[in-house]
């Protein structure tokens, strides 16, 4: 295996969970809802995908059960500023804080266990292609995931009908319910969605990027797929570019390391971040495009008027 | 976050105090944590330590201790209120807590200090640390016998004088076995994430290390290099459960001892302001069992560890260059341990560039 490819199977586990993260949030954030509880999720997530796993011996109903515990988890949040709306960016931090706060009591007792690794699905023919093969054609099943996830949510947001409404949500909550759209269920499935993606996220990491559970695991993660959905001003294929962009640059750079190079590592640390801003200017001079692009009602609280 | 956790913890603190006012008049030692008490690293140590100490002298002394604590204006509020709720003794156990606690000591000349890694003292604040790279010198032996390819990897944290002063006495130790050992060094400058800390493991395997050992908090150095079939050191814990056959030793903080020793001298009124660094002979550092290694290395292991503890051996010690190829140590001559507290260069062979 030369060293290129390893460099791209190591980079391929570092973007993953970024990239769930994001494009559940993606969503969440075209029907005008701000989570910012995307960090507390992932972590739940990571905590209940580990525990089932090593209960059942399956990382499949460990991927499962990191699904259904963020999604469920992402409810609290949902019932908080949909239905008692309450402002959003509070309760998101709430959400971070519990979420670390009850992923580390819940899992205690799995604290340095070695967990079971997801294993390899790989296609007969396409993983013998040279170079791109091992790649991609011989990964996990969180991967297929992530990249049939974007693609599924690029089209139903922008090919579907169910689509066409979330996004309308979004840009306007009055005109929508004006239309006769159910806003507040809306809102409420779009949270959802990115709960559960962030759950999937959180299960990469307890399951694929290190198989065991220390508390607080995601390590700001969270916080970049955050970052993540602005730099993709809202566009799903943009989310696996950023994403891909800053693990390949944060994994050059310890490689580049390795390798010895006469770099200050505190300024190849700070490279991934610095490349970031450097794309998000390049994209933001277009700033039309920006502004048709971001969901005019995102952060507002919508109480519908009977 | 940590304002919030920390409101929570001294909540529970308070009430604990106020439970804990109707139990006698014993000693109260109070202990400032900066991370979990489950961290499976250094505040586990630390709180190990403290359950030891509880045990030990359980008719004598009560304890109490706030984790999660943040450095900074946090801590500061945090220390006051355990010396205004009447703790006699505190150990605040991060590096970070400096400052706060020289504040604080300043203003409860009545209360017992302690305040771990750090370098400044009072008359009621003494320091303590612990010659981690003691260790890090048979470790280094270790990886020196059980190379194959003679390159150790090192995840390191963050250029302190404690993280070079590791690296050095990893790679002086290596070369005293084979003395054309290599050393690639990465800085994950992070103390604690697991997935950067895998990453860089990946990254030092991928280029041809087939030793690794770390110097930051979690286990998943440890399992990257199980999955790649290589062999590792644990840092900070005993790490032998997420590498079962991975594992050579690790360096183990047992802090116990120590928190015995000052809290009985404190209840019998002979504490003293001390700065105390002390190693393996004193049992504040131990090593995890020598396992997945052939016997003529375990015992070349086991023989160091007999030398450093009765002082024949010291790691720092002469003919040794510095990087650049100027001369540092003389033949015979070993360094003072001002030198290595502050220590910012690195001895010769090792393939990084320090970042300053």
């Amino acid at each position: 295996m030369g060293i290129v490819e390893a460099i791209l199977l190591t980079v391929i586990t570092a973007a993953t969970p970024l990239v769930l993260a994001a494009i559940g949030e993606l969503v969440t954030e075209r029907s005008g809802v701000l989570n910012l509880g995307v960090e507390g999720m992932m972590v739940m997530g990571a905590a209940c995908a580990f525990i089932a796993t090593q209960a059942t011996g399956s990382p499949y109903v460990g991927i499962l059960a990191g699904i259904a515990a963020a999604a469920l988890f992402s409810l609290l949040f949902g019932f908080l500023t949909l239905t008692l709306v309450a402002n959003q960016v509070a309760t998101g931090l709430a959400l971070t804080i519990l979420g670390l706060g009850i992923s580390s009591m819940i899992a205690e007792p799995y604290l340095g266990q070695s967990g079971i690794k997801l294993p390899q699905i790989v296609f007969p023919v396409l993983s013998d292609i040279p170079f791109l093969g091992p790649v991609l054609f011989k990964q996990d099943l969180i991967f297929y995931l992530s990249i049939a996830l974007v693609a599924g949510v690029n089209w139903f947001l922008f090919k579907s009908r169910a689509g066409l409404k979330l996004r309308s949500v979004g840009d306007s909550h009055s005109s929508a319910h004006a239309l006769g759209i159910n806003v507040i269920r809306t809102r409420y499935l779009a949270v959802m969605f990115g709960g559960a993606c962030a759950g999937l996220a959180g299960a990469q990491l307890s399951l694929v990027y290190t198989p065991q559970w220390v508390e607080n695991m995601s390590a700001g993660r969270g916080w970049i797929a955050l970052a993540l959905v602005v730099f993709a001003s809202w566009r799903p294929w943009r989310i696996v570019a950023g994403g891909y962009l800053f693990g390949a640059v944060s994994i050059s750079q310890l490689y580049a390391q390795a390798y010895g190079v006469g770099i200050p590592s505190q300024f190849l640390s700070a490279l991934p971040y610095l490349a970031t801003i450097v794309v998000l200017i390049l994209i933001s001079h277009n700033r039309r495009m920006t502004l048709i692009n971001t969901p005019a009602a995102l952060g507002k609280p919508f109480v519908p008027d009977r | 976050m940590k304002k919030l956790l920390l409101a929570l913890a001294t909540t529970a603190a308070v009430i604990g105090f106020s439970a804990a006012a109707s139990a006698a008049d014993k000693a109260k030692i109070c202990f400032v944590y900066v991370g979990s008490k489950t961290d499976g690293g250094w505040t586990q140590a630390h709180d190990i330590g403290r359950q030891e100490l509880e045990k030990a002298l359980a008719d004598k002394i009560e304890t109490q201790f706030l984790e999660n604590v943040p450095e900074g204006p946090d801590a500061e509020r945090a220390i006051e209120r355990l010396a205004r709720s009447g703790c006699g003794l505190i150990f605040t156990t991060s590096f970070g807590f400096m400052d706060a606690t020289v504040k604080i000591a300043a203003k409860f000349p009545d209360v017992k200090f302690e305040h771990a890694t750090g370098y400044k003292s009072g008359p009621n604040l003494a320091t303590y640390n612990s010659r981690f790279y003691e260790g890090r010198y048979i470790q280094g032996q270790i990886a020196a016998k059980m190379s194959q390819k003679g390159v150790a990897g090192y995840i390191a944290s963050f250029p302190i004088p404690e993280v070079v002063m590791g690296i050095n006495s990893f790679l002086i130790g290596a070369r005293s076995v084979n003395p054309e050992f290599k050393l690639k060094v990465v800085w994950a400058n992070t103390w604690f994430d697991p997935g950067k800390e895998a990453d860089a493991a990946k990254a030092l395997i991928d280029q041809g290390v087939d030793i690794l050992t770390q110097h930051t908090d979690t286990t998943a150095p440890m399992q990257v290099a199980a999955e790649r079939g290589i062999k590792a050191f644990g840092q900070a814990s005993d790490m032998i459960k997420a590498g079962p056959e991975t594992q050579l030793t690790a360096i183990v903080d047992t802090w116990g001892a120590y928190y015995i020793k000052r809290t009985q001298a404190f209840i019998d009124g002979k504490w003293e302001t001390t700065s105390s660094w002390d190693g393996l002979k004193d049992g504040i550092l131990t090593m995890a069992p020598y396992t997945n290694m052939p016997d003529d290395v375990k015992a070349m292991a086991e023989e160091t560890q007999k030398k450093i503890e009765s002082g024949e051996l010291k790691p720092f010690t002469g003919p040794l260059k510095k990087q650049d190829g100027s001369e540092w140590l003389a033949a015979g001559a070993s360094s003072d341990d001002g030198t290595l507290l502050g220590m910012n260069f690195y001895v010769e062979g090792v393939d990084d560039k320090l970042p300053q």
